[in-house]
């Protein structure tokens, strides 16, 4: 039931609401998150490469997907996320879950972000002004996020 | 003698200076945490990555896995820093 791509490619949030409401009759409300790539004034980066083991990838975000669906009783939702070189202000990723009721949509949405952050198998890379590259550490902030969804 | 397949992301496949190897075991490396031992003693640059075993994870057929996980001939086994997408 739900859309999963992961690909090099842009996508538009907007064509992709309306195609997952196409395919959710009888929602009520959708809810969505997009990342996008950021840069700070104090350490700019230049780009942000995102790696991934794509024999493992669509799996990965497929079973929480699947999670997902039963958890919260959606009625779709769609997962995009994107690899290769990416620029600041480049959108990353898509999250998008459909519900009859908002608190169901708005929960999945937080649910799906939440779980991609610390079990789909994708790695950043920064790539600084001064020419010096490095890989993002897994924040403990985000195993804790995802954590709480264990929790009750 | 079980051939298995081994990959390596992000800063691990920078360090091992390889992105995958296919090489057959020992009969008595039979799980991730041996296989991460026995990697070790062949190649300085894994052993000094895989020391920092608190920061290394590792899938057995694109499932993530432990140390103790079975690893057994026609398996893939990856080797990778904790995920950063989203």
């Amino acid at each position: 039931m739900g859309t999963v791509r992961v690909q090099p490619e842009d996508f538009s949030p907007g064509a992709e609401f309306d195609a997952l409401l196409a395919r959710a009759p009888g929602a009520g409300g959708l809810g969505s998150f997009i990342g996008v790539v950021r840069s700070n004034a104090a350490q700019p980066i230049v780009a942000m490469t995102l790696e991934h083991y794509p024999a493992m990838t669509v799996a990965a975000i497929a079973s929480i997907v699947g999670a997902a669906e039963t958890r919260f009783d959606l009625l779709g939702c769609t997962v995009i996320h994107r690899f290769g070189r990416l620029l600041p202000g480049d959108r990353i990723v898509f999250v998008a879950a459909a519900a009859a009721h908002r608190r169901a949509a708005l929960d999945a949405t937080s649910f799906l972000i939440d779980w991609l952050k610390t079990k789909a198998p994708f790695w950043k890379r920064e790539e600084m002004a001064d020419g010096t590259a490095r890989w993002v550490e897994a924040a403990a902030q985000d195993a804790q996020e995802a954590d709480r969804w264990n929790m009750g | 003698m079980a051939e298995v397949r081994i990959l390596y992301f992000a800063w691990l496949r920078e360090r091992a200076g390889r992105g995958e190897e296919a090489l057959t075991l020992p009969p008595d490396v039979a799980t991730v945490g041996a296989l991460m031992d026995w990697l070790g003693r062949r190649d300085p640059a894994l052993a000094e990555a895989f020391a920092m075993r608190r920061v290394v994870r590792a899938a057995v057929n694109q499932n993530f896995a432990s140390a103790e996980t079975p690893v057994a001939a026609g398996d893939e086994v990856a080797f990778f820093p904790p995920v950063t997408g989203g």
